[in-house]
């Protein structure tokens, strides 16, 4: 893994107010790479993760995306240049399938917005959506509405959109929250078989430290909106700094 | 489409051109405006329903499709040609009504637009040199149709069938396309369907767009049903009617302005007739509607999707009640 970094975030601030919510942030992620963030409550991970994807303005700093410039590019763009996210919270449309889901997560990679519209219903990846829904297990409930499955459920429906246009790099914005202990491992199983099979990037947000330990290659901590360490597992985990001021000892 | 959709739209389209033959002169009439309001309300239904953004300015795009085609034709332009270019006229001025939704939602957008439809019904009252003002334009020729007459009521009203099918299955081939998947994300999760690359900022202006060319194509066949036209039936009040219609029938249903409108055009008319209810027919209407809104608030079309999902919660609760069971079972043995 030592390719030219698919993602490079340099020198990256912002502050509201006084607070200095992220403060010179730096980092790479490499291509292929699972890239841990971890740190307390209120360490800048969300708006570190907000600035990266266009939701928020950074005040300073630089984004690259495959050595271009995407500092100031808004969700849509980012989406269209390779970026696929979830969020902390569920994010699927009730109303729709879960087949639908996963299409509409795509179909706007298929094509001008006109030609879309004599496209058919599925986009043509109908196929596509069907070969993630048996990777994913859920193909049960295909056919049923998203807002009536289970919380587990729908956060595989919520994980499985953010790969079907097959970005380059994925934002994974915690997500073990809300799901059954018992079903957390079969979460990391299932984001490192996609890890493998799709050679995506993915960046992590998670507290379970546990299932980042397990999934993520790298892992950068955050305290007080600056990077306190940047290493594997086992560096993090022994690092006296990172143990004294987050994981304990 | 399965076979018992097309069966239902073949037995639907058999009434549909059979009963103004059972008719009189009113009564045609009254199916006449109801189909005109299905069109301009499926037009209200794409923009509120489907694509999730609100509108009190639709009888706005109503009044300008149809002093557009009452203008055009004084100016002996063919109705042909002049019912297109009040829809054209109305989807470009629905493009620009859809800009202040890109900086706001829920009430203020619907303050927004009901202040749009102030203005226009102003201007239609005020510019008597264009308009006729207060006084309106009269005399609205019918259109022929390759030597046809359609002046007679029978006439007109299978025309106005024939556009309202027609507009029913664009918008069917539509909804069916990627783009009504985009209006339903919008709808449901605007900031999700951006990160996913659904133009937010695109479908908005589309849906209300398109939504206005409809209410565009029904203000031209309108003109020409009543060949009269004044300013009243394009106010606020005649927008918040339509918006009923789209509510009552079932926002983002397929069929809902079929209902709706029939709540809101046949409904009255019908309780007219009814004795004793003929003194009182506009409260009995009012309650029927507040009724419906409080028994009903996803609209008519939702009672088959409430019985279906009553009828799993049921069926979930006996499985989970004979699972503990079997549990129990296996515990005590």
């Amino acid at each position: 893994m030592s390719a030219a970094p698919l993602l490079k975030v340099s020198e990256l601030r912002k502050s509201y107010d006084a607070i200095r919510a992220v403060d010179g942030v730096s980092f790479e992620v490499r291509p292929g790479e699972i890239f841990g963030v971890i740190g307390p409550n209120g360490s800048g991970k969300t708006t570190l993760f907000n600035s990266m994807l266009g939701q928020i303005r950074p005040d300073a700093g630089r984004i690259e995306l495959q050595g271009q410039d995407v500092t100031h590019l808004g969700p849509l763009q980012l989406n269209r240049r390779g970026v696929g996210r979830t969020f902390q919270t569920l994010q699927v449309f009730g109303r729709m399938s879960v087949r639908d889901n996963l299409i509409v997560a795509a179909q706007e990679h298929q094509g001008s917005m006109l030609k879309r519209l004599f496209m058919p219903g599925d986009s043509g990846l109908g196929a596509k959506a069907d070969a993630l829904i048996d990777q994913f297990r859920i193909g049960h409930v295909a056919h049923k509405k998203a807002g009536q499955l289970s919380y587990g459920q729908q956060k595989l429906v919520d994980i499985g959109m953010a790969f079907m246009s097959d970005p380059a790099l994925v934002l994974l914005d915690e997500p073990c929250a809300g799901v059954n202990p018992s079903l957390v491992g079969g979460l990391s199983r299932l984001l490192k078989e996609l890890n493998e099979t799709r050679r995506g990037s993915f960046v992590v947000i998670e507290h379970n430290m546990d299932f980042v330990m397990d999934l993520c290659h790298r892992i950068m901590v955050m305290v007080e909106g600056r990077v306190m360490a940047i290493g594997t597992p086992a560096e993090i985990r022994a690092n006296r700094q990172v143990l004294d001021a987050y994981l304990g000892s | 489409m399965k076979a018992r959709h097309l069966l239902l739209a073949g037995i639907a389209a058999a009434v549909l051109l059979v009963w103004p033959h059972f008719l009189k002169s009113y009564g045609i009439y009254l199916l006449s405006y109801w189909l005109i309001y299905i069109i301009a309300t499926m037009g209200l239904n794409l923009t509120v329903g489907y694509a999730g953004q609100k509108s009190l300015g639709h009888a706005a795009f109503f009044g300008i499709g149809a002093y557009t085609v009452a203008i055009l034709l004084k100016a002996g332009v063919s109705f042909w040609l002049g019912l297109p270019a009040g829809a054209l006229l109305c989807f470009a001025v629905g493009l620009v009504l859809g800009f202040p939704a890109l900086r706001v939602q829920t009430i203020y957008l619907a303050f927004a637009t009901l202040g749009f439809n102030t203005a226009v019904w102003l201007l239609i009252r005020n510019e008597e040199w264009l308009t006729g003002g207060t006084f309106g334009i009269n005399n609205i020729a019918r259109p022929e149709l390759f030597g046809f007459s359609l002046e007679g009521n029978k006439a007109y009203y299978h025309l106005v069938l024939v556009i309202t099918v027609l507009m029913g299955l664009l918008l069917w081939g539509l909804l069916r396309s990627p783009w009504g998947k985009a209006f339903t994300a919008l709808r449901d999760n605007p900031i999700r369907a951006e990160s996913l690359g659904v133009s937010v900022r695109g479908y908005t202006l589309l849906s209300f767009a398109i939504g206005a060319a409809y209410a565009g194509v029904a203000g031209g066949l309108f003109a020409s049903l009543v060949q009269f036209i004044e300013p009243a039936p394009f106010n606020v009040a005649a927008s918040i009617m339509m918006y009923l219609m789209v509510v009552v029938g079932g926002p983002g249903y397929f069929l809902g302005p079929v209902l709706g409108a029939a709540v809101g055009v046949i409904l009255p008319e019908w309780l007219r007739d009814v004795p004793g209810v003929a003194n009182w027919y506009l409260p009995a209407f009012g309650a029927a509607v507040v009724l419906l809104m409080v028994w009903l608030p996803d609209g008519l079309l939702s009672i088959p999707d409430r019985l279906k999902a009553r009828r799993e919660a049921r069926e979930a609760s006996a499985l989970r009640a004979a699972t503990a069971a079997a549990t129990r079972q296996e515990v005590s043995a």
